[in-house]
């Protein structure tokens, strides 16, 4: 089936909100390439469980491609349309499954070398539409803080080596309630600037109570999911006849209610995107310090808070990969506090670099804290770059000068 | 670089970029001179006669970044190559891959110097004839002399091709380390569980086992060691690329193959998305290369007659890319993640010197072939002028 087949009744399996936005814009997705409508059908499918952002620009990508005539879009989806799908693709019911419709065409798009043109037809639109509808600035700039190493009594290696250049070396950091600081500031940001998925805390270990302005996650709170989801895999990779492609394919299909998180308790979107992050998210079911790193990732590409407070915690020692797969949630695991002082220092950096990716990044702020340590960095428009300062100062005060 | 990658470069700019910053850097670390193909020493050929010459191809397993290797911040990872290696090798800067990022199809497509197209999770032989029946064929070698030291999962038919013209009983023979300690411990290996790290990609893919009389029969026949002796050796060991580097050295002492391809793979735990195990990974495969470069010269069998080739499969992706995540993955394609590097080692090949100019990633079997006086006839790429 090719797009321009598609009728509305197709999309009746879909959820309220997605098929109105598709049966809305049927007329313009009829026009567009097979290389492409599944990728944006994978989107629009979970409509109803997306981010107010997200929700927002799918709108206005939709709206820009209405506002297309017939002549435009055709040189607009020209590279999109020189991209050469199997029978097979054709045939796959990409309305009803538009995520592993998505999997097979990359996997077809590496087989047949045509992986760098479709990058460069995906690249090109992404700027196209960049152009013609832009990112809405945030209200307030955004901020970011880090804090890594808890647990770590001392370590002598060089911390933040990736983020010096960018902003202020802070040696004198008294680091009393550190931790307490940091989530103040962050409340008073919420609560200065309430907006829904607007201010994010994800904890790698167990959270610490927070205000409900703020949109709260942690590793140790999905201790039940995980083990639940690792049960179901563990029990997939049984199956006779296995393998990687099938199982992604089950982890994709995975709702909150499958891993048992109660319906009752509320919000599904902020479920939807935990039961994501463990299921797409390659080590985030085993490693406290990836599921954060991850998580954080996610919330900044999707949801695009204005703060996001990410603190790392101790991730379990290695294993083989079937041990830590088959373990019990329940069994103590052995920790490796060093090791995941690094993943946290270098994960901080990626934590930077995707707030950097959004809308506003020139007066966008960030911190990072050796937590229990003296040691801090802090980046912003009013913070002097690759520079240090030993003076003796708190975490407060570093805020104050960021804002 | 980041200039030029922020700046829309194109992809064979971008690798230009890549090569002359690796250039740069083993420049400055190591002191090496820069090469050009106009000087190809005439002495190369005749540097050992080419019956008794021997090849051991290194795949620095799973795939590293510059910034964790050969760039400044790097360099602390892989001391033994910049100090050990590279001053006693020609080292290629810009090794482009262009096919498919899985590890076992990109290790297929090397060892055919063909881009295998097959589904990368599929226990199935590469399409295109390997290098190790080229070997053989041509050579008229007996199995014994060509063998492959792999990770278990998906490799075991690395060795022989489909190929109707090749293929079946002219391939290399290929040992499985973990499969082989699977069978020693007669799968209740307890002890030995971090010696059988599957690979962290598809951690839920396992081929099914042959059984274990002919791995068991490979270790008492062949590599002279006793189940005993080899589980208590392999329990003084850290990771599965620690077995695979025992097992080979074993095979070089015992056996003494003229081909000898060792696959390692413990970076490839960057998958885990832990950064500390990644960097972790590379510090052992550095040191397992120095190794296995020792064991070449203390060897009677491989001294002075031996061409030692290191090369990663591929790159992992960029931090720029927003597509991917970072070191994690190879999944974007970038020109990072295609853009790796090779050095070669041995007699006859020019020492401490650093080539910029692009190779494919194709180009190493018809250059094994130039080495050993093999026609690598499918084989798509061409021999490496500076190294043949």
């Amino acid at each position: 089936m090719l797009p321009s087949d598609l009728k509305s009744e197709m999309f009746a399996g879909y959820a309220a909100e997605a098929r109105k936005v598709v049966t809305a814009h049927l007329a313009t997705l009829r026009q567009l390439p097979l290389s492409f409508v599944p990728g944006l059908l994978r989107e629009l499918i979970s409509f109803d469980f997306k981010f107010p952002v997200e929700r927002k620009a799918r709108e206005r990508e939709l709206a820009y491609l209405d506002s297309l005539s017939q002549v435009q879009l055709k040189e607009c989806f020209r590279d999109f349309s020189e991209i050469r799908l199997s029978r097979q693709l054709e045939e796959f019911d990409w309305v009803k499954q538009p995520g592993q419709f998505v999997e097979r065409l990359s996997a077809h798009l590496w087989s047949t070398h045509q992986l760098d043109a479709f990058r460069k037809a995906s690249n090109d639109y992404a700027d196209r539409l960049r152009a013609a509808v832009p990112p809405e600035p945030p209200p307030i700039p955004r901020l970011g803080i880090s804090v890594i190493g808890q647990g770590v009594t001392s370590y002598n290696e060089p911390l933040f080596r990736k983020l010096r250049p960018h902003g202020a070396y802070f040696t004198g950091i008294k680091p009393e309630n550190g931790l307490r600081q940091l989530l103040d500031g962050v409340t008073a940001r919420a609560k200065a600037h309430p907006l829904p998925y607007g201010h994010w805390y994800i904890d790698g270990g167990e959270a610490v109570a927070c205000d409900p302005g703020l949109t709260c996650g942690s590793y140790e709170g999905l201790a039940a999911t995980r083990a639940e989801l690792l049960r179901k895999m563990q029990e997939q990779i049984e199956q006779p006849g296995m393998g990687p492609e099938a199982l992604r394919s089950f982890l994709a299909q995975l709702r909150p209610g499958d891993l048992g998180m109660g319906r009752q308790s509320g919000d599904e979107v902020l479920q939807r995107f935990e039961v994501s992050v463990l299921t797409e998210g390659s080590g985030t079911q085993i490693f406290s310090t990836v599921f954060a790193q991850w998580a954080a990732r996610e919330a900044l590409r999707r949801a695009q808070p204005l703060t996001m407070l990410v603190r790392f915690a101790p991730r379990q020692r290695q294993k083989s990969m079937n041990e830590l797969l088959s373990a019990s949630a329940k069994a103590p695991a052995e920790v490796d506090v060093i090791g995941s002082l690094v993943d946290g220092d270098f994960a901080a950096y990626y934590n930077w670099l995707n707030q950097q990716r959004l809308a506003g990044a020139e007066h966008s702020s960030f911190l990072v804290w050796f937590e229990g340590h003296s040691q801090a960095l802090a980046i912003g428009p009013s913070i002097a770059r690759g520079t240090e300062s030993r003076s003796a100062t708190d975490l407060q005060q570093v805020l104050g000068w960021m804002s | 670089m980041r200039r030029a990658l922020r700046n829309g470069a194109s992809d064979r700019e971008l690798s230009h970029v890549l090569a002359r910053t690796r250039r740069d850097f083993l420049r400055e670390a190591a002191g090496v001179a820069v090469g050009s193909a106009l000087f190809r020493p005439a002495w190369a050929r005749a540097a050992a006669a080419q019956r008794k010459r021997k090849v051991v191809v290194v795949t620095f397993g799973g795939g590293a970044r510059d910034q964790e290797t050969f760039m400044q911040e790097g360099q602390e990872n892989i001391p033994h190559l910049m100090r050990e290696l590279i001053p006693r090798a020609s080292f290629f800067t810009q090794v482009v891959n262009q096919g498919i990022l899985g590890h076992y199809v990109a290790t297929a497509s090397l060892a055919t110097g063909v881009y295998e197209t097959f589904n990368n999770f599929a226990a199935v032989s590469p399409e295109w004839p390997t290098v190790f029946e080229y070997f053989r064929k041509d050579l008229k070698r007996p199995s014994s002399d060509a063998w492959v030291v792999a990770p278990s999962n998906g490799f075991n038919r690395i060795g022989e091709s489909s190929h109707r013209s090749y293929g079946s009983g002219l391939g290399a023979r290929v040992i499985l380390p973990k499969r082989l300690l699977t069978a020693a411990t007669s799968g209740s290996g307890h002890d030995y569980q971090h010696l059988l790290r599957d690979n962290y990609e598809t951690p839920y893919y396992a081929p099914e086992l042959a059984g274990s009389e002919f791995e068991l029969q490979q270790l008492e026949m062949l590599l002279k060691v006793s189940v005993d002796d080899f589980k208590s050796h392999a329990q003084t060991l850290t990771s599965p690329d620690e077995l695979s580097v025992y097992i080979a050295r074993r095979l070089m002492r015992q056996v003494a193959p003229s081909l000898l391809w060792i696959t390692l793979h413990d970076i490839d735990v960057a998958h885990a998305g832990a950064y500390s195990l990644y960097v972790e990974g590379i510090r052992r495969t550095d040191r397992l290369c120095s190794e296995l470069w020792h064991a070449i010269q203390e060897e009677p069998e491989y001294a002075g007659q031996t061409t030692l080739f290191v090369l990663p499969d591929f790159g992992r992706d960029s931090d720029e890319d927003a597509g991917g995540n970072g070191f994690q993955h190879h999944r974007t394609g970038d020109v990072l993640s295609r853009t790796t590097w090779m050095l070669a080692s041995g007699p006859g090949i020019r020492e401490n010197v650093v080539f910029d100019r692009a190779v494919d990633s194709r180009d190493l079997v018809p250059t094994l072939g130039a080495i050993l006086g093999f026609h690598a006839s499918l084989a798509q790429g061409k021999p490496i002028d500076e190294v043949v």
